[in-house]
């Protein structure tokens, strides 16, 4: 249980959540708003993926599977957090 | 047996199953109307968020938008999906460590104020109302086209099931009959297109058919036996450019535009009520951020799969059609042309249907084929000649995607009238017993409100989607995040940011849409960014406001911020 912390040691806790979380929001914005649509064209000559070109499959599928996985790592990494932490629930 | 009677069959039993469910899952209490007990389970929890999510719009009509928009496209794809990645880090473990009703209540206990409460109340029910008037729509014309029974009809049956299952189990009926509707939904979206990419490619997972090149028996429905063994989107760029349009994968919008509608439905999404609530159903604050990554996956099959489906039905579609003799056509599309959905006219009396650019019915445009959006999906299994009951299944694919939407935005107009607006403003003392009835006479009133707009469809309602999302993400994205990352955000700063927020969105959406339709084009939009792209810099605003005007006034009170520093652990936490 988790009802006395010192208030130092959930400030570290939270400074390592808003890591986590800027981590993961940096590849959020990197495969949508940059490999999706920024810089689409010049993926889309540079490489593809069987008759998928790299842009136009970041815009269509890419970004998307990135989505599901990250969430799941997030949830990976919080959970251990909360447990380094012991501020997880009963 | 045919399509009718299949049809007949699956959405009845269906029905039964909804009707079922919502029985064995009735609500006695509040806290099981607006919350359902906080008992779902996360998987459960992601089903029906994903159910909530998708609407008859993505069911039905989002595969064929993207057919028509190529890459373009692609920012309802990103845009829809992108935001459950803001939800499961910035709000939902927060927000279930909050842990009460509403989003109204949220916002009024974090900015103490009822002001707050009023003007989110009215936003949330004025995003809700706009939303849930293509569901009722949209059930309507599945029953229709499916069934042979009147628009009318079919909604007056969507609104009975509803009405049944919305006021007698609030939340937690909603949750479990959501739970079963996203079941039957995303069946009915994948059988066909697993049907349709082995045909075409042999591969049965559509998200690589769509990357594979044409196989024999797929070059033999297209009628070209040319097309084999080339990539599939090589061939469907080449009749593009034959046909005088762009490239299927290329992009033709202005990027900027592209980028600010992907950001705002993103964190438009993020700031939707009936989304948002769904992260109080569940027991723990683990299992907020776990059934955010289970919702996204759910969506993301059915997300992933519609760019597929779009690319096989636009090219099996023009191929199979342009340059075709009217009296050798396919005969799925002689069927389809009784429901309007497809049309041919033929202009220059040769007796074959042509496809060009323009409007089929434009006397100037040599195109002489009408193609509805939804024809994409609708027509699907019979263009990959499947069993009929695979056609009676995507009827109740999309009245499922239809009724699951609505339930759960009805939830969120009848708690927005019945905790926040009588409760929480105009009848604090009311007891549970009471606010009961209020919710459910609340969930009843907007059912028969939402059922009028599906009756005697508003022409402006196409208009004011970009509204709804716009205005999530001018208004409550904005004051939520800074609820929970800025503990010195007071209700000052929050006030003035939403009030710019909405004002600002709401002025540029009415002056293009209304005031001057005729300007509605990337000359004359500011920065090149359209109405659908405005709710992100509406949230900017939102966002500079608030923080100026936090800086120049009082700090909240340090209740309000031990209470902003409380969400921020999962345990309790000492003051």
């Amino acid at each position: 249980m988790s009802t006395d912390h010192a208030t130092k040691e959930l400030l570290a806790y939270w400074n390592d959540n808003l890591v986590i979380i800027a981590v993961h929001l940096a590849v959020w914005f990197f495969v949508s708003f940059v490999c999706g649509i920024m810089f689409a064209d010049q993926l889309d000559a540079a490489f593809r993926i069987g008759g998928m070109p790299l842009g136009f499959w970041f815009a269509n599928q890419g970004s998307m599977i990135v989505f599901v996985i990250e969430i799941g790592t997030y949830v990976y990494m919080m959970n251990n957090l909360d447990k380094k932490y012991d501020v997880h629930e009963g | 047996m045919s399509i009718l009677a299949w049809t007949w069959i699956i959405t009845g039993t269906s029905f039964a199953a909804y009707i079922y469910i919502a029985y064995r899952s009735r609500a006695k209490t509040t806290g099981a109307f607006y919350a359902a007990e906080q008992s779902v389970p996360p998987i459960l929890n992601g089903m029906a968020t994903g159910a909530d999510w998708m609407s008859a719009a993505s069911f039905i009509s989002m595969a064929g938008l993207i057919s028509f928009l190529g890459r373009d496209g692609s920012f309802y794809l990103m845009g829809w999906t992108g935001g459950y990645v803001l939800l499961a880090m910035l709000f939902g473990p927060y927000l279930r460590k909050y842990g009460k009703f509403t989003i109204p209540q949220f916002m009024a206990d974090r900015y103490y104020s009822n002001g707050i409460r009023v003007v989110a109340l009215l936003c949330a029910i004025f995003v809700s109302f706009t939303y849930v008037a293509g569901q009722m729509r949209g059930v309507g014309v599945v029953f229709s086209r499916f069934m042979g029974v009147s628009i009318n009809m079919g909604v007056i049956i969507g609104m009975a099931l509803v009405f049944f299952y919305a006021t007698l189990g609030g939340m937690k009926g909603i949750t479990y009959t959501q739970v079963a509707q996203y079941c039957v939904l995303i069946t009915a979206y994948l059988i066909p297109a697993i049907f349709i990419s082995m045909q075409f490619t042999g591969v049965p997972i559509p998200q690589i058919g769509m990357g594979s090149t044409v196989s024999a028996g797929g070059a033999a429905i297209l009628g070209d036996p040319s097309t084999q063994g080339k990539y599939l989107l090589d061939v469907l760029n080449g009749i593009q450019r034959d046909l005088g349009f762009a490239n299927y994968t290329e992009g033709v919008r202005p990027r900027i535009d592209v980028w600010f509608i992907a950001m705002s439905l993103m964190i438009g999404t993020a700031g939707l009520p009936h989304i948002l609530i769904r992260f109080f159903t569940v027991p723990k604050i683990r299992d907020a951020r776990s059934s955010a990554g289970y919702a996204l996956f759910f969506i993301a099959l059915l997300y992933t799969t519609a760019p597929t489906v779009a690319v096989f039905a636009r090219t099996n579609f023009i191929k199979t059609i342009n340059n075709v003799k009217y009296e050798s056509a396919p005969s799925w599309f002689k069927n389809w042309e009784k429901t309007k959905l497809v049309a041919w006219k033929d202009k220059n009396g040769d007796g074959i249907m042509q496809i060009a650019k323009g409007a089929w019915n434009d006397p100037k445009s040599k195109n002489e084929v009408k193609i509805d959006q939804d024809i994409m999906v609708l027509a699907n299994p019979e263009i990959a000649k499947l069993p009929n009951w695979t056609v009676g299944l995507v009827g109740a694919g999309g009245l499922a995607a239809a009724l699951s939407t609505a339930a759960g935005l009805l939830l969120v107009i009848s708690a927005a009238v019945s905790h926040d607006l009588m409760k929480g403003i105009i009848k604090p003392n009311m007891s549970e017993k009471e606010e009961l009835v209020w919710a459910r006479a609340g969930a009843g009133g907007a059912v028969v409100i939402a059922g009028l707009f599906g009756i005697y469809p508003p022409g402006f309602v196409a208009q004011v989607v970009a509204f709804a999302f716009g205005l999530a993400a001018a208004s409550f994205f904005p004051c939520i995040l800074m609820g929970i990352f800025s503990k010195k955000t007071n209700k000052e700063g929050a006030m003035a940011g939403m009030i710019t927020g909405i004002v600002f969105v709401a002025a540029y959406i009415i002056y293009f849409k209304f005031v001057n339709p005729a300007a509605n084009n990337k000359d004359h939009w500011w920065l090149g960014i359209s109405p659908e792209g405005i709710g992100t810099v509406g949230a900017v605003l939102n966002f500079i406001v608030m923080y100026v005007v936090s800086r120049m006034t009082p700090a909240p009170p340090q209740h309000i911020q031990d209470l902003v520093g409380s969400l921020r652990y999962p345990g309790k936490v000492k003051a």
